[in-house]
């Protein structure tokens, strides 16, 4: 970062541990979580708000990372890709993800993951229009978005118990 | 001791559903691609560009940017006097400009620094003075006769000139009822894969060697170019590939952005990470060119097609590329879908100042398909037939030759029809034009479409086969593939493992996926041309059955018996159905015993006699060991008001020799299908004075999930001979398909036929109020003519 740029402090909880860093005031949240955290699930696919691979979540919204600067998510709540699996099991999303094959290179998959997984936390219960609109601003250009269609609602279906697993 | 079961069966594992080996890494956000490789002392690369299309190189001064602290590394075209290109006889790009830039964006140098500033700020100091030359964005203005050639051995800017007469095209026209002629121009598209282009090279001075990773389809390739643009010894070069944020083409061939980066790491001596942006990854493009396909078909009354004659100009951009694969791919496949007897081609290659293209998605085939596919649906309607019936008549029966000596074994293509004509209700609601109560017009249209399965005729003439696959067992009792094919979203590493567990009848879970390290596995060509499911399938199934060969004389060694009385039921090897036999893991031990680590391989090579025709030039492009096929009904519903066209449906029925995976075939196919969809709705590249003025995801636009339509997927499998388990290729054929079968939907609904690609609202809107106005004319003659 330039010499003269002004850094500010900056507390967050960052996939639920608190941090505390001095950023500077120019430097964009994608490169703050790339590359001084090292959390590169969170992707960069474009040259602004564009394609969504940096999607996160803030305060439980999803948010483009490539547009927000890390210096204004003081006191905020950020999610990314890397939060979602625990106790070594992947969350609902992500297995719907990897089941329905919604993820094929995989790149705007994180991006596309935490779109859906703010959606899901909004609507639990998503219809093809929800989904459509929730994930409006992420780009695949591998999979014609059917089986991300199908991702979301195996997952929703896996959330309410709805699932073949869950029944069984 | 493992304990037996009783009920012990060979794994299934070919026809069944699966997630993607890598799918868990996916999801997780843990796959590193090329771009998440951070390492603490890495310099930030940075490339200055060619503000100019096309002048003479006069000075490149680096001298001030050399001099910046924290600069640690400047090259120009001084640095590499070596070309490179993918095909040996066309290298002549170099990584960075050397005398002459030729289009807007070239890389003319490039610095190593500390940061990403200080990087900018010495770009900042580059000098770069040229003398202007004359620019041609269009092939007509490149191809005038006083036009400055772009290179001196391509005199008037012919990078190839395809012509070919095949069988009586004359006599075939003057069979015919009707002959049509229509002239169609399909915008360039490009590939944008997710993944902006990035590379990292590390260089140990020490040693002299150097480290490469880069998003890249063909790593081999790579590995080949960094060698001789670096003039380095092979052996010095190791080049690996991480994940691979898709490709669609645009990475079949070497870039600049890899060459450079190495460039630059020998040059700072150390380690260089070159991650360009999504402009330039734009600006890199071997995307498809802008193609203007001119076509003339003569039909006989029953729907035979007599003759075809076929002109293709595609716009090649600066430098060569694939383009004489293309141009010659773009005419070698018109054949091999419908039975021809009389076939025409003329294709133009022409150099233009323009980003170069390349092999993208269906290379070749797809603009002259579009044009071929739509002047079919006009013949039918003109001649009163039912277009899917006039694809019926000209279907071909295999095993067939066709006229350039392609040879079809397997041609699912009529099931393919009977599917996508019943599922979509093709004869109830086609042909039903008028406006239905929501106030748009609807209409259904038909499209086929068919592709290879890799290029049958060597690439290289080193007598390498065509695939190599390597097996590893070790004392785990796990089984390592190691394979050069490389994965990139596709799957492959899913196919490659499933071949070889099928023919052990072992779970996947005794696998493991290696991919693209030249250092570790073997050599492939790379991910292109659909090559991979069909020869490196191939050859995983040739080492599974030579380290089954060892795993059961081991057995019998150890049960004291014949091998040929060994039965293999995967997790359990036995004697006879009563013996108890012994686990897999003791058949492991069995086998290594004395010998240690095993690794087996297996290869694959074409049969020479689908290597493709010597009788013409380039008759050897096209030349494949099987071909897939598609067939597609597209229904639209079209706004009369606003020109707005809305996919609703789309009912697609593809024939891929066999579903090794099912759930990655209908993926594959999918993607395809909604590929198309953007080229035929709305992707185009424009320039303004050589300035890409769609360098970017907003204005170059890619469809949304929200305008997206549902894709009813159907597979069908014909099984082919010498595919692995019958299969074929899943991932390029259907692209083609959906195009013409839109236009098509478009004419059913509207009676106005779209020509050019892509069919925006605004094009569609002069062609409804040319029709209104022609229509309104036609009824005040019509009145005028009564009151006389």
């Amino acid at each position: 970062m330039s010499d003269d740029a002004k850094q500010s402090v900056v507390r967050c909880t960052l996939n639920g541990r608190p941090r505390r860093d001095f950023v500077p005031d120019n430097m964009l949240l994608v490169d703050f979580l790339r590359e001084t955290v090292g959390l590169t699930g969170t992707k960069i696919g474009c040259d602004g708000g564009e394609c969504g691979c940096c999607t996160v979540l803030i305060d439980g919204e999803p948010r483009h990372a490539c547009l927000t600067l890390a210096a204004v998510c003081d006191g905020t709540e950020i999610e990314t890709i890397e939060s979602l699996d625990t106790g070594g099991r992947l969350a609902a999303i992500q297995r719907g993800f990897n089941e329905k094959l919604g993820a094929q290179c995989g790149f705007c998959t994180p991006g596309m993951v935490m779109a859906a997984e703010g959606l899901l936390r909004e609507n639990p219960n998503p219809t093809d229009d929800d989904i459509r609109a929730g994930l409006a601003a992420n780009i695949c250009r591998c999979t014609g978005y059917v089986k991300i269609l199908e991702a979301v609602h195996f997952a929703a279906d896996e959330l309410a118990g709805r699932s073949e697993e869950a029944a069984a | 001791m493992n304990e037996i079961k009783k009920d012990v069966k060979p794994a299934k594992v070919i026809g069944v559903p699966r997630p993607l080996i890598d799918g868990p890494e996916k999801v997780s956000g843990k796959a590193l691609y090329t771009a998440d490789f951070i390492p603490y002392d890495h310099m930030v690369g940075r490339i200055f560009r060619s503000p100019v299309a096309h002048a003479n190189i006069v000075e490149v001064d680096t001298s001030k940017a050399e001099a910046l602290k924290g600069v640690l590394g400047v090259v120009t075209g001084d640095d590499c006097d070596e070309g490179f290109g993918v095909l040996p006889i066309a290298r002549y790009e170099y990584p960075l400009a050397r005398e002459r830039v030729r289009y807007r964006g070239e890389p003319v140098a490039a610095v190593a620094a500390v940061d990403v500033e200080t990087a900018q700020k010495a770009l900042d100091l580059i000098e770069f003075k040229y003398e202007e030359l004359p620019s041609y964005f269009t092939s007509e203005e490149a191809m005038a006769p006083d036009a400055v050639s772009l290179h001196e051995h391509r005199e008037g800017n012919i990078e190839r000139d395809v012509d070919y007469d095949l069988g009586d095209v004359d006599g075939g026209f003057a069979d015919a009822d009707l002959v049509l002629e229509r002239e169609y121009n399909c915008a360039e598209i490009c590939q944008v894969q997710s993944e902006p282009h990035a590379a990292i090279a590390e260089y140990d001075a020490e040693r002299d060697y150097m480290t490469v990773r880069a998003s890249t389809q063909v790593p081999f390739y790579v590995h080949l170019m960094l060698a001789k643009t670096l003039k380095m010894d092979q052996s010095r070069i190791r080049m690996i590939k991480p994940h691979i944020g898709g490709g669609f083409g645009c990475r079949t061939e070497c870039l600049n952005v890899e060459l450079i980066c190495a460039l630059l790491a020998r040059k700072a001596k150390g380690t260089v990470r070159l991650v360009v942006n999504r402009e330039e990854t734009f600006i890199t493009h071997r995307g498809r060119p802008e193609t203007d396909v001119k076509l003339k078909v003569g039909m006989k009354k029953d729907g035979t097609i007599t003759a075809v004659d076929c002109q293709a100009i595609q716009r090649g951009g600066a430098y060569g590329g694939y383009g004489i694969v293309t141009i010659l791919y773009a005419g070698s496949l018109i054949n091999g879908i419908y039975q021809l007897d009389a076939v025409r081609y003329n294709g133009l290659r022409v150099l233009t100042n323009t980003p170069p293209p390349g092999a993208m998605r269906g290379h070749g085939t797809v603009d002259v398909r579009y044009g071929f596919e739509a002047i079919l649906d006009e013949l039918s309607v003109e001649l009163g037939l039912d277009p899917i019936e006039v694809r019926r008549k000209n279907l071909l029966k295999e095993p067939y030759e066709t006229l350039n000596e392609m040879f079809i074994n397997s041609y699912g293509l009529p099931e393919a029809l009977d599917i996508v004509e019943r599922e979509s209700g093709w004869k109830d609601k086609r042909g039903k034009p008028g406006k239905d109560g929501d106030g748009k017009y609807r209409g259904l249209g038909v499209g086929c479409a068919h592709y290879p399965c890799g290029a049958s005729k060597p690439v290289n003439w080193t007598g390498e086969p065509h695939a190599t696959v390597h097996l590893k067992l070790d004392w785990d009792a796990s089984i390592t593939v190691l394979t050069g094919a490389p994965e990139i979203g596709q799957g492959s590493s899913t196919m490659v493992a499933q071949c070889a567990a099928e023919v052990l009848g072992l779970d996947m879970t005794r696998f493991q996926v290696h991919s693209g390290d030249s250092k570790l596995v073997p050599k492939d060509n790379g991910a292109y041309s659909s090559r991979i499911t069909y020869m490196v399938g191939n050859a995983s199934i040739e080492a599974a059955r030579n380290l089954k060969t060892i795993l059961i004389e081991a057995a019998a060694k150890k049960l004291d018996a014949k091998p040929e009385d060994i039965e293999c039921l995967g997790e359990v090897y036995r004697a006879a159905s009563q013996d108890e036999g012994l686990t897999f893991e003791e058949v492991v031990m069995a086998a290594l015993e004395g010998t240690g680590t095993i690794t087996v391989k297996g290869n694959f090579d074409t049969l020479p006699e689908s290597h493709g025709t010597r009788k013409f030039r380039g008759g050897a492009i096209g030349g494949s060991m099987a071909y897939a096929y598609a067939a597609e009904v597209v229904q639209v519903a079209v706004d009369p008001d606003t020109a707005e066209v809305e996919v609703e449906q789309v009912w697609v029925a593809q024939d891929v020799g066999r579903a090794l995976n099912p759930l990655s075939v209908e993926g594959q196919i999918q993607g395809s299908v909604w590929m198309g969809m953007g080229q035929a709705f709305c992707e185009g590249t424009r320039f303004h004075n050589g300035l890409p003025i769609t360098g970017n995801m907003l204005d170059y636009r890619v469809p949304s999930i929200v305008e997206s339509p549902p894709i009813d997927t159907h597979i069908v499998e014909s099984v082919d001979p010498n595919g692995p388990y019958g299969a074929k290729e899943a991932g390029e054929t259907s692209l083609a398909a959906f195009i013409p079968a839109y236009t098509n939907a478009i004419a059913d609904a509207l009676g106005v036929r779209p020509i050019d690609l892509p069919v925006t609202p605004d094009r569609l809107m002069e062609l409804i109020e040319a029709k209104e106005t022609e229509e309104r004319v036609a009824a005040a003659q019509d009145s005028s003519v009564a009151a006389e």
